[in-house]
């Protein structure tokens, strides 16, 4: 079994075990934020920020999303220098004429994951001290406490619409969004063909799924952070 | 019609190698692409040239020897058709046309277009046969098949191995190939028996051989000439990790 983990599908397998992870936390994230939308005093998202900081479930996945990201990260970064070295002399004419080819070998997405990854992680970097951060550890004076019902929690609404009233820190936002959208364009059947889960029906039934999960992931995460920028030029 | 054919040349396989350019003058739209080839080294055979060396040999698209990338394609445009099945009326009057060899690490250049592509047979002595019940031809009807079995296999078997998934891979991966070979044999009732073991065996040598992973970009399928489907290569995965849980449960097969 430990060479499964260094072959070429074992690498993969990985890759798509923490991948799967990373999408369904995603969709928990999208689902706290979009509190943001209902509810413009504030008070829904407020509580909701509370219950996933005080939650003890939330606390012993917190780590284990930590291991899933950087797991993810170094399995991408071997897999994509190990396949760089393949191929030491490239096709002369791929530059000159493949803009001409009738036929479509593949898409761009699933031959820039890598790069569209890196987008990513970048865009993480600065979402995680700009917010997580600051709500953890530092505090901000924006987070003092505002009421809820059922007691005093922070005010973890009025740092982020805060941050969402500067245009290029938006613009950041929807930068990152685009890329986590094709990033999952590609990622989400690239998943389940690896797993092995995919045939010539499911094959299809799993692309269906990756644009929606795309869509509405990367939509969702870019829609809230323009519909805060935009009700304040209101 | 007339033609500039650019076209790789390598002495040896320690050969630098570079493009040289040829004008050919007297090509026709009836030919095919090798036939246009042919009528090359004989123009550069009447001039005292060495000929283009370039691998064929049935000419009407089952062996898989003419493998070439023209103009940045395998086997050039047109889907599923080897070099041999491509017509010239696929270029006009006038084109210039980029002919090299299969470039990645683990098919090295022989001689000009001719890639040494033993490393697939080095795949196949791996574990691309069938171990059980070879003594005698069995009754046709002591093994029956499922009709989209039957179907599915023969899909699989299509593969002639001429490398075009490589070649045409961003990551040089070997994976159609392997897949159609592990397909082939896994859906039928004698290489089923095996077929765990098979997948194991077979992929670890396509690694060792160093062709790169598969990131499922499809750019396999678009290219190779018989049309081998991605849903061959989702078996390989599930065969394979079938065979990493069963050798993590400490069964031998």
């Amino acid at each position: 079994m430990s060479n499964f983990f260094t072959s070429s599908i074992g690498k993969k397998f990985i890759m798509s075990l923490t991948g799967l992870f990373l999408i369904v936390f995603l969709i928990i994230h999208l689902t706290v934020n979009s509190m943001i939308v209902w509810d413009s005093s504030g008070e829904l998202f407020n509580r909701a920020a509370h219950f996933m900081d005080v939650n003890i479930a939330i606390s012993i996945i917190e780590p284990i999303l930590a291991i899933g990201v950087i797991l993810h990260l170094i399995y991408a970064s071997i897999i994509t220098l190990q396949n760089q070295l393949k191929r030491n002399v490239n096709y002369a004419a791929l530059g000159r004429y493949k803009k001409r080819d009738v036929t479509k070998e593949s898409n761009w997405p699933s031959r820039n994951m890598y790069i569209l990854g890196a987008v990513i992680i970048t865009f993480l970097v600065i979402h995680l001290i700009n917010f997580y951060w600051k709500m953890k550890f530092s505090g901000d004076p924006l987070l003092e406490e505002a009421t809820a019902a059922g007691g005093n929690v922070e005010n973890a609404f009025a740092l982020v619409t805060n941050k969402f009233q500067i245009w290029w820190y938006v613009g950041i936002y929807v930068i990152g969004s685009i890329a986590l959208c094709l990033h999952l364009y590609h990622g989400v059947w690239s998943a389940f063909q690896t797993l092995g889960w995919s045939n010539r029906k499911w094959r299809n039934i799993f692309n269906v799924i990756g644009v929606l999960i795309s869509v509405v992931l990367g939509g969702g995460f870019a829609f809230i952070a323009l519909f805060v920028y935009i009700q304040s030029l209101i | 019609m007339k033609l500039t054919l650019k076209i790789w040349r390598q002495k040896s396989p320690k050969d630098e190698g570079k493009f040289e350019t040829y004008q050919l003058d007297n090509a026709s739209q009836d030919m095919t692409f090798l036939e246009m080839l042919d009528a090359m080294n004989e123009k550069l055979i009447s001039e005292d040239k060495d000929p283009v060396a370039f691998e064929h040999d049935c000419r009407e698209g089952i062996c898989g020897s003419c493998a070439m990338m023209i103009n940045g394609k395998p086997h050039g445009p047109g889907k599923e058709i080897t070099t041999c099945q491509l017509n010239m009326k696929a270029f006009k009057d006038g084109d210039t046309i980029m002919v090299e060899p299969w470039r990645t690490n683990s098919f090295p250049i022989i001689k000009d277009l001719v890639v040494d592509r033993s490393a697939f047979e080095k795949i196949m002595e791996a574990g691309g046969f069938i171990d059980v019940d070879v003594a005698a031809v069995p009754d046709a009807n002591a093994y029956p098949v499922e009709k989209h079995k039957a179907e599915e296999a023969f899909d699989a078997a299509e593969c002639i191995g001429c490398g075009a998934c490589v070649a045409a891979c961003k990551n040089s991966s070997a994976m159609l190939f392997v897949a159609a070979k592990v397909s082939q044999y896994a859906l039928l009732p004698q290489g089923k028996i095996e077929g765990v073991q098979r997948a194991w065996n077979m992929l670890m040598k396509m690694d060792e051989l160093g062709f790169g992973s598969c990131a499922n970009t499809g750019a396999c399928e678009t290219e190779c000439p018989k049309g081998i489907s991605l849903a061959h290569i989702a078996r390989l995965n599930r065969e394979f990790i079938k065979a990493g849980f069963t050798k993590l449960a400490g069964e031998k097969r």
